[in-house]
């Protein structure tokens, strides 16, 4: 069988680094993939209504949550941040929060 | 007259009582049946809390109001809501293109779902017991943690 000998699994590389560098590679760096909420669960209407669904993107502080953060896609970040900024203007959602 | 559909969405000062928010709303649909336009549906939302304050409001009386109408209208009704004092924030939002597009991805995810299953021999609609165990297989994993960077 020729895949017998990578009875380890694909984690080799790793293994070996952990040995010879102590410091760098000890916590082998762990991403979780990240996908747009909103590709995901099939939300197309982002509403300015809807607080709860906002709310998730709106940290203690008051700001827009960044994509590189949310892993929201460009277009629906685009749709979120009109759906935030006109829920502040109803003060459903603050604009700053200290 | 083009008509396209709007909302209308105003706080009222957290005091107001049902008669008062009912005759302004009777203002509001007078206007716009003056100007030819029809109010679709209304709904009261009741007293919330506000994200800031106004003024010097902390709470406020939320009533959304669904529009069918001119944009002449809705130029009337927000002169008129600037004015009066009882009303601590209005805004007036345009919907009714966003509803189409809303409306045209969703058939369209639908038909394509349906045309890929056809093609895969199956029936266009997911049957009850298909597939993976739930539908939501993730579901306690839809809030993220914000320190993933």
């Amino acid at each position: 069988m020729a895949m017998g000998q990578r009875s380890s699994g694909g984690r080799g590389r790793g293994d070996k680094k952990a040995g010879d560098k102590q410091q760098g590679q000890r916590r082998p760096m762990f991403r979780r993939r990240k996908v747009c909420k909103f590709c995901a669960d099939k939300i197309d209407d982002i509403n300015y209504k809807d607080v709860k669904l906002l709310g998730a993107f709106v940290p203690e502080r008051g700001k827009i949550l960044p994509r590189r953060i949310s892993g929201t896609c460009a277009m629906h970040q685009r749709k979120l941040q009109t759906a935030i900024k006109r829920a502040r203007q109803i003060a459903l959602i603050p604009y700053v929060t200290d | 007259m083009i008509v396209r559909q709007y909302e209308l969405i105003y706080v009222l000062p957290p005091d107001t009582t049902e008669e008062q928010a009912g005759e302004l709303h009777k203002q509001i649909e007078a206007v716009v049946a003056r100007l030819q336009g029809q109010v679709e549906r209304t709904e009261n939302w009741g007293r919330r809390k506000l994200a800031y304050e106004i003024g010097h409001f902390k709470e406020g009386v939320y009533v959304l109001e669904v529009i069918n109408g001119s944009g002449e209208l809705m130029k009337e009704l927000d002169r008129r809501l600037k004015v009066m004092d009882q009303v601590i924030r209005h805004m007036v939002v345009r919907v009714d293109e966003e509803k189409k597009v809303v409306e045209r991805t969703r058939t369209k995810r639908q038909s394509e779902s349906e045309r890929r299953r056809v093609k895969r021999g199956l029936p266009p609609v997911r049957q009850p017991g298909e597939g993976r165990g739930g539908d939501n297989d993730d579901a306690d994993d839809d809030r993220f943690d914000g320190m993933e960077v």
